[in-house]
């Protein structure tokens, strides 16, 4: 666990409110993500998980509130920034290249260290050619550490749900991001597949930090250094996981509500993909 | 591991490049030894290729549909004529060539950023209004350009270095009409390869990107809006050198040859041959300019008349595209291309996993038509067009 207390926050969300109409989606939220930290957003459904990211993503536009980035006001966010500022994110719902072999698709999450532009490429001059071989190596590098690089010259489309999770938080580390947002990156996994996730996510502290939304509570307690739990857009409980778990309002939220633990969900990948595209 | 060789083994751009030097070499070869009527059906391959060759980009590879190229290839020609009106203008077929290209690239830029932000239906439709739109200009700017009747396409001389040298190896004197051809050839070659290139190239994939998902795509760092207009750009500049090509072909630029039908001809080449593949741009392209004659010619052998010949010609074009989409949804390189993925993946799937995957193509979520993520939107399998290597 990191100590970073006294350090600016790296990346800050603050009195953060959506509505979408008359529905409050988040109301005046704060939150901060520091170095080195894996943070986790807990709620029931509909609490305002994927819309907290989405605004973090800059796909939603906050009707008040702001971001930022190492201390500083990102100011309006656009999505194709995030990248290169040093944030990825995967997608509830993969959203993998289909038309792209696995490499290609691990390739293009690592964009933002390619140097070459659009004439070097249209004339295959060498400076691109040597961008491409090392973008190549850097994808390469990130299947070879989910297990996966054998499947390199596979279409997506063609695989099990389990290795195409792992070519999207591929993609997604490829980048080296120094913030990575992980949206339920558990569901439908095997119970193994998750423990292996698990470390995977202890990790990746080491050379990032980690904003987790999931469902299994189970993993949730064992990654994460804090935890925000969101209720009807309101934060209503922060802190260390074992402080968050025996909080009052917590269990209060959770009530009635199916807390999932140590069941997974449906094994079939179809379900899955059908239920909540992002 | 053979696989991590294969995908790590450098980029084949010097191979592309010495193919391309091969590839005029033997079609300047065929011209020279083909008729004077064969070689001028081979300089309209040709231009509907460099222009097929550009569309199949943007539509195979960036996911835009255009209806509209056919006016992008009539700026280009109508360029071409303005700067061709007779035997003294004497301007060098290079300057006509690349200033059919700048002007594409302009009107190409403002239609792109019109188009980049229209999806499906939508940018189908504006693209259409511009097919129907363009040669209508054409009219109502007659005293310029030429009105109905058009304008005529003066072809300079064969330069004489070139005339030399053609004398040299095949011991006859090349006409204007086999001189467009092989600048035609020589144009088309160098299309290939420098697309192919793109396709290739970081470029390329971010626009495969931006075709299977937009979401994600952005999320890369893909900037959906740029990458847009850049492949419209890039295409529509492969429009107006086909057009321009087109009217030193034809040696003359008139609406009537760029009615909607043009626009659906280069839409129809892509799709035989195969979205979003060179190969199929050309291989279509060469069964456009070709079919029909060959139809012509059988429906004379079985003994019908020559207007009944004639109208079979149209019969067995749409017979073929009906048939080509019912077997060969992708295209004819492209449903082989997909035939030897697939061949591929069992190999490999049966090796790895075990039983074939359950998950069926296509059925995830990448829709290419919603703009927000959403927790609780529903899952839309909307094909998008899916096109592979070129
Ligand atoms: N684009 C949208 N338009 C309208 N309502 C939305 C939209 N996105 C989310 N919501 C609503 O906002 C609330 C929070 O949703 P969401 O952030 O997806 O929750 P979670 O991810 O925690 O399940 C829900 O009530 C949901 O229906
Ligand atoms: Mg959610």
């Amino acid at each position: 666990m990191s100590t970073t207390a006294t350090s600016a926050p790296l990346f800050g969300m603050h009195g953060v409110t959506v509505t979408f109409g008359g529905l409050t989606a988040l109301a005046d939220v704060d939150l901060d993500v520091e170095p080195g930290q894996v943070l986790g957003v807990i709620g029931p459904n509909g609490a305002g998980k994927t819309t907290l990211f989405n605004v973090a993503c800059g796909f939603t536009r906050p009707d008040a509130g702001a971001i930022t980035w190492r201390g500083e006001d990102v100011g309006r966010l656009r999505p194709h920034r995030l990248a290169s500022l040093g944030i990825a994110r995967t997608l509830q719902g993969l959203g993998l290249f289909d038309g792209m072999t696995v490499l290609d698709n691990v390739v293009a999450g690592a964009d933002r260290w390619a140097r070459s532009g659009f004439w070097s490429d249209l004339l295959a001059l060498p400076r691109s050619t040597r961008d491409e071989r090392d973008l190549r190596e850097r994808a390469m590098a990130a299947l070879s550490e989910l297990g996966i690089a054998e499947h390199a010259a596979r279409y997506p489309a063609a695989m099990p749900y389990g290795l195409r999770k792992r070519v999207a938080l591929a993609r997604a580390l490829v980048a080296e991001p120094d913030l990575l947002m992980l949206d339920e990156p558990a569901s439908g996994l095997s119970e193994e597949e998750m423990a292996e996730l698990g470390e995977l996510i202890a990790g990746l502290r080491s050379r990032m930090s980690v904003m987790l939304v999931e469902h299994h509570i189970d993993l949730v307690m064992s990654v994460c250094d804090q935890l925000v739990v969101l209720d009807f857009g309101r934060v209503i409980a922060r802190g260390r996981p074992e402080e968050v778990r025996d909080d009052p309002a917590v269990l209060d939220a959770y009530l009635g509500v199916e807390v999932d633990t140590d069941s997974h969900p449906a094994p079939d990948a179809v379900t899955h993909l059908g239920e909540g595209p992002r | 591991m053979a696989a991590i060789k294969q995908v790590l083994a450098p980029s084949h751009a010097t191979g592309r490049l010495l193919l391309g030097v091969v590839g005029i070499a033997v079609a300047v070869a065929v011209i020279s030894m083909v008729g004077e009527f064969r070689a001028t059906q081979l300089a309209s391959m040709a231009y509907l290729g460099v222009a097929a060759a550009g569309l199949t980009l943007l539509t195979g590879l960036n996911g835009q549909l255009s209806l509209g190229h056919g006016a992008l290839m009539a700026i280009g020609a109508y360029t071409a004529a303005l700067l061709l009106p007779d035997a003294d203008a004497g301007t060098p077929l290079p300057v006509v060539l690349l200033a059919a290209v700048a002007v594409t690239v302009l009107v190409g830029a403002v239609v792109g950023v019109a188009a980049a932000r229209l999806h499906g239906p939508y940018l189908a439709g504006a693209t259409l209004a511009l097919a129907v739109a363009v040669p209508g200009l054409a009219i109502y700017f007659g005293d310029t350009l030429g009105g109905e009747q058009g304008l005529s396409v003066s072809v300079p001389d064969v330069p004489v270095w070139l005339a030399d040298a053609i004398f040299f190896l095949t011991g006859t004197d090349p006409s204007r009409g086999r001189y467009v051809s092989y600048v035609a050839w020589v144009v088309l070659v160098i299309v290939l390869v420098v697309l192919a290139n793109l396709a290739r190239s970081r470029t390329g994939r971010r626009w495969r990107a931006v075709r299977d998902d937009e979401i994600a795509a952005q999320l890369v760092g893909i900037d959906l809006g740029r990458n847009r207009v850049l492949a419209f750009v890039v295409s529509a500049a492969c429009a107006g050198l086909g057009g321009a090509l087109m009217a030193l072909a034809v040696r003359l630029t008139a609406p009537s040859g760029f009615t909607l039908t043009l626009s659906l001809t280069l839409v129809a080449a892509i799709v035989l041959g195969g979205l979003g593949t060179l190969t199929g741009a050309v291989i279509g392209a060469a069964l456009l300019t070709f079919l029909p004659q060959v139809v012509t010619q059988f429906g004379g052998g079985i003994g019908l008349d020559d207007v009944q010949s004639a109208q079979l010609a149209p019969f067995v074009y749409g017979l073929v595209m009906v048939l080509v989409v019912l077997l060969a949804p992708a295209g004819l390189v492209g449903s082989l291309l997909r035939w030897r993925m697939r061949r591929a993946g069992r190999r490999t799937s049966a090796v790895l996993d075990g039983p074939p995957p359950s998950v069926p193509s296509g059925s995830d979520s990448s829709d290419s038509s919603d703009s927000e993520p959403s927790d609780d939107s529903p899952t839309s399998t909307q094909p998008t067009p899916r096109g592979a290597h070129s």
